[in-house]
């Protein structure tokens, strides 16, 4: 199965070392040529502006976009990533794949001070609760008819983990923690895609 | 809800790897930078070519300059306290910036002791160079290391002098035996745990970035080809013919750092870069890397 991670920019290295904890070699994705034959992409933690600039300039919001919605594509975005899905982040002009049916808030908890771990519940994951760690996280403000909520802060019920169709999104950083069960659960979305 | 952990503070340094951090001074600079593509902008007075050539103390900058760069941005905001001036730190804190480093641009506050970072829910970036001070920043608290490089001379000697360090030192632990190390610790004046963590990852256990003189695109991606994470560029931008442009080149070959054919595209008709100063003819006393220890 090939698996991506695009690496313009932020946590790429932590997600190919998790790939590679479930036997995959992943590939680093910078230009558009990388993205052939790609089953599954990653869209790391990072800068969305930064990531989202360095898109445009080089030819890669277009096919990501295409692939995606062609369902020759699962695609995963964490922090950054899920706001890049997203179709709209409450009127902050940047650019955005926009193909998930999502309104995401950015740095909704406030600045680095305010950032924190919490356990999250992902019941499509097993019973045990997730450990999340969230920088300058964003939340899924709202979704449209098709997004299944995957998981809430246990705190004050903020959506922080979505799914729909083959696209997953979270608020959290899953590949700075040991936990692989959210990476798992991923790749099982890419065995889905007909290659 | 647990806040300012271990995990969240170098996670945050994590997550503007491959980026590039600029030096601003004022709220416009701050919106260049970030339409530049910048990861996250440090908020100063002065920028260290500047604080060379006015010479005087050079402080924490003042906080009514941070608090309008950090309304300007979306992208994380940095400023710098003076080393051992927890106060000042305190200060950054309560303005709710994203990172302090505490450096060596500024006039130390404090000639024995650095900061005890551990003590804070911010997380801090620490200059090192070599092996042994980023460990000892690390033992302190410091969530995130640079280069010191010698900032405000556009001159990335230094810079690669210690990345060098660095890199060189760690390769040397990895061929170590393990009763080797402690001996090694003691060399190196560094906690003997942070050592052996070194060893056997052959890595810092934190983001290194590389920072001070540099000034090009090339420069840039030869820091991150010798293994920097990422890389501060301070008076490098704004001190050149045209910032916008420089700022966004540098950005693209920090990405695409392996590939010369695009560092070469982006290094094209980018005007004047700042004039650079040679650090071999310059008085031991105007060099800013030996402050702190």
């Amino acid at each position: 199965m090939n698996v991506g991670v695009l690496a313009l920019q932020g946590d790429v290295r932590e997600h190919v070392e998790a790939l590679c904890d479930l036997g995959l070699s992943a590939k680093v994705v910078k230009l558009p040529r990388d993205l052939e034959d790609l089953q599954g992409l990653i869209i790391p933690g990072g800068e969305s502006t930064t990531i989202g600039k360095l898109m445009v300039i080089y030819d890669l919001l277009e096919p990501i976009r295409e692939r995606i919605l062609a369902g020759k594509m699962a695609a995963w975005g964490t922090c950054a990533g899920m706001i890049l899905l997203s179709k709209d982040v409450g009127g902050h002009d940047q650019p955005l794949l926009g193909v998930m049916d999502t309104c995401i808030q950015r740095n909704a908890f406030g600045s680095q001070v305010d950032s924190f771990e919490a356990e999250v519940l992902i019941q499509a994951i097993g019973d045990a609760p997730f450990p999340a760690v969230f920088i300058r996280a964003p939340v899924v403000e709202s979704i449209g008819p098709n997004v299944k909520v995957l998981g809430r802060l246990p705190s004050n019920g903020w959506t922080v983990a979505i799914q729909q169709e083959m696209m997953l999104a979270t608020s959290f950083h899953p590949e700075i923690v040991k936990d692989r069960r959210l990476h798992r659960h991923f790749l099982t979305l890419c065995s889905l895609v007909d290659a | 809800m647990e806040k300012g952990t271990w995990l969240v503070k170098t996670g945050m340094a994590q997550m503007l790897k491959g980026g590039v951090i600029m030096d601003v001074v004022t709220p416009e600079q701050a919106r260049i930078a970030e339409d530049a593509g910048a990861v996250a902008v440090m908020a100063l007075e002065r920028v260290p070519a500047d604080i060379r050539v006015q010479g005087g103390v050079a402080r924490m900058s003042d906080p009514e300059l941070v608090l309008q760069i950090k309304n300007a941005v979306t992208i994380p905001v940095m400023a710098k306290c003076r080393i051992g001036h927890f106060v000042e730190a305190q200060v950054l804190e309560a303005l709710g910036i994203d990172y302090i480093d505490e450096s060596e641009v500024l006039t130390p506050a404090d000639e024995e002791h650095h900061i005890d970072k551990d003590a804070f829910t911010i997380p801090f970036v620490c200059g090192a160079r070599d092996l042994g001070e980023a460990l000892r920043r690390i033992g302190e608290g410091a969530a995130m290391i640079r280069t010191k490089g010698e900032a405000g001379t556009g001159n990335v000697v230094e810079a690669v002098r210690h990345i060098r360090a660095v890199g060189g030192a760690i390769r040397r632990l990895q061929t170590m035996r393990s009763e080797e190390l402690m001996a090694q610790a003691k060399e190196l004046g560094a906690p003997h745990s942070l050592v052996v963590e070194v060893a056997e990852r052959g890595a810092l256990p934190v983001v290194n970035f590389s920072a001070g003189g540099i000034a090009t695109p090339a420069d840039a991606a030869l820091m991150m080809q010798l293994g920097c994470d990422g890389n501060f560029v301070g008076s490098g931008i704004f001190k050149s013919e045209d910032p916008a442009i420089r700022a966004a080149a540098i950005v693209k070959a920090t990405t695409h750092y392996q590939d010369p054919e695009i560092v070469a595209e982006v290094s094209r008709g980018l005007g004047e870069p700042m004039s650079g100063l040679d650090v071999r003819s310059m008085p031991s006393e105007e060099l800013l890397a030996p402050r702190g220890w």
